[in-house]
């Protein structure tokens, strides 16, 4: 197991430390639920240090991106950010990832990117990596031990990060990243996160990552700024229609029937696009992700299967209990026709049927 | 130190046996491991429970969790209140927020002690 720069942190605040995806990780601090209310109504402050950071450098870093990855990286503006999935030949995800192109005014010109892994699949996506990289003239560098990463979520995220730094965050978009002071040094800031709310990831020399948490507090304190476990970052993701690698998508599913096509270009050539025009040529896998709401006290969770006249018709990804929605929400792979929202099913808990519904996803979306 | 006029189970159950009835619960360890409680899964009074088998479900909001009982015999009583209640498991988990009463027909193996319990829980961490 590995730790975070903050690990001392973390036990000094009382987190609930748990193994996850190979970290020791904080679970929780004072209590999921009231963790993730803290995060829609003012902010919080996330450890990400588990996440994998890798820098993709040399002249064909743009090309090399096209053939690992399902969106399209010749459209990724100077200083923005997309979403997209490292598929393997047969079209199943291996991973999501985001990409970031460098802006314009850093010494590659935009020509160079900053890639964001999961750390439960970072030694698989390395593994891709290297091997894609040898056909192009390209540098793949494991940045994980070199910086820290924290983010910050909730809608009072810009107050606070804006007393840190001299970049300008009121014009930084969403999905877009920046350079800027904090606590002395240079580092990455970009417009990005898991919960649905506004925030901030901030990419730290690593010696400074206990430095920078600190930081955030002395400033967002005030405002109620508090620490966010695993727990609350789940749940928040959940309510806001992102996948988690292992219950929405996972080495059995492809982008498409999790809906996920919105981030594959079919405009350029990458691992696993023969696999899914193939999928698409013959009517796709006759199954849809979907979202589930119930009136139910149980909670539908990952692997309870999905019923409907009397057959099995499909199977839960994910189950949290909602505090936004003050429900029992669930993501669940059914069969396409019942994949209608409004459309009445049951969930098996042990051997008893319980009533949900169809929803559309997100559960929840903020204002803007 | 957790009482040591009952038992208890590595899985975080305790018992209290006055007589041929035992009164069930589970640990303030257990609640504050699971912590967020929102569900509870009492049996019915008659059913009949099997020391070292589940008689229930807790679930939190990660996880659901199977409740194990110490001991075996005929369910005399159930805290119907204890489900709409959950709060009472962390105020007074050794109390009010006991969960069944039951006649005993035979023990767990495995119980053990208040002060083997705590050092249980230490352990664990």
């Amino acid at each position: 197991m590995r730790d975070t720069a903050l690990k001392s942190v973390h036990a000094s605040l009382g987190a609930r430390i748990v193994p996850f995806s190979g970290w020791n990780m904080p679970v929780q601090y004072r209590g999921i639920l009231d963790e993730a209310r803290v995060v829609r109504g003012k902010a919080g402050l996330f450890d990400l240090g588990h996440m994998g950071r890798v820098r993709v450098r040399g002249p064909e870093a743009e090309a090399f991106l096209q053939k690992l990855q399902t969106n399209d990286a010749s459209q990724i503006l100077p200083g923005r950010i997309r979403y997209a999935m490292i598929l393997n030949e047969q079209g199943i995800t291996q991973d999501d990832i985001l990409v970031y192109r460098e802006p314009a005014d850093w010494a590659s010109k935009g020509k160079e990117f900053f890639v964001v892994i999961n750390a439960g699949n970072a030694a698989r996506d390395l593994e891709i990596m290297h091997r894609v990289a040898k056909g192009f003239d390209v540098r793949v560098e494991d940045q994980t031990e070199a910086l820290g990463m924290i983010a910050i979520q909730g809608p009072l995220s810009q107050q606070i990060t804006q007393r840190l730094t001299d970049a300008d965050l009121a014009s930084l978009k969403y999905y877009a990243w920046t350079r800027g002071t904090i606590c002395g040094a240079t580092m990455e800031i970009s417009r990005t996160g898991y919960t649905g709310e506004d925030g901030f990831e901030i990419y730290t020399p690593q010696h400074l990552t206990t430095k920078v948490w600190d930081a955030f507090f002395a400033s967002g304190r005030q405002d109620g700024l508090e620490p966010i476990g695993l727990g609350a970052r789940d749940t928040l993701r959940h309510e806001a229609g992102m996948p988690l690698y292992g219950h929405e998508i996972d080495e059995t599913t492809n982008p498409l029937e999790a809906g996920l096509d919105w981030a594959v270009k079919f405009t350029h050539d990458f691992v696993g696009r023969q696999a899914l025009e193939v999928l698409q040529q013959n009517g796709g896998t006759g199954r849809k992700l979907v979202g589930i709401t119930t009136v139910s006290k149980r909670c539908p969770r990952q692997g309870y299967e999905i019923h409907a006249d009397g057959k099995r018709i499909g199977q839960v990804c994910s189950g949290n209990i909602s505090p936004t929605l003050e429900t029992n929400i669930a993501t669940a792979y059914v069969r396409n026709e019942f994949a209608a929202p409004g459309t009445q099913l049951t969930f098996l808990v042990k051997d008893k049927h319980e009533p949900c519904t169809v929803t559309s996803l997100p559960f929840y979306k903020r204002s803007r | 130190m957790r009482p040591n006029d009952r038992s208890y189970l590595k899985s975080h159950e305790w018992c209290k046996i006055d007589g041929d009835v035992a009164t069930i619960g589970i640990s303030d360890y257990a609640v504050s491991h699971l912590s967020d409680l929102v569900f509870l899964d009492l049996p019915n009074k008659g059913t009949n429970v099997t020391a070292g088998e589940s008689f229930g479900e807790i679930e939190s909001v990660k996880a659901v969790s199977d409740i194990y009982s110490p001991v075996s015999g005929d369910v005399l009583e159930v805290n119907k209140d204890l489900p709409d209640n959950l709060e009472w498991l962390s105020e007074d988990p050794f109390g009010k927020a006991w969960m069944l009463k039951v006649r005993v027909s035979g023990k767990s193996a495995d119980l053990m002690s208040g002060t083997a319990y705590d050092a249980h829980c230490a352990a664990e961490g």
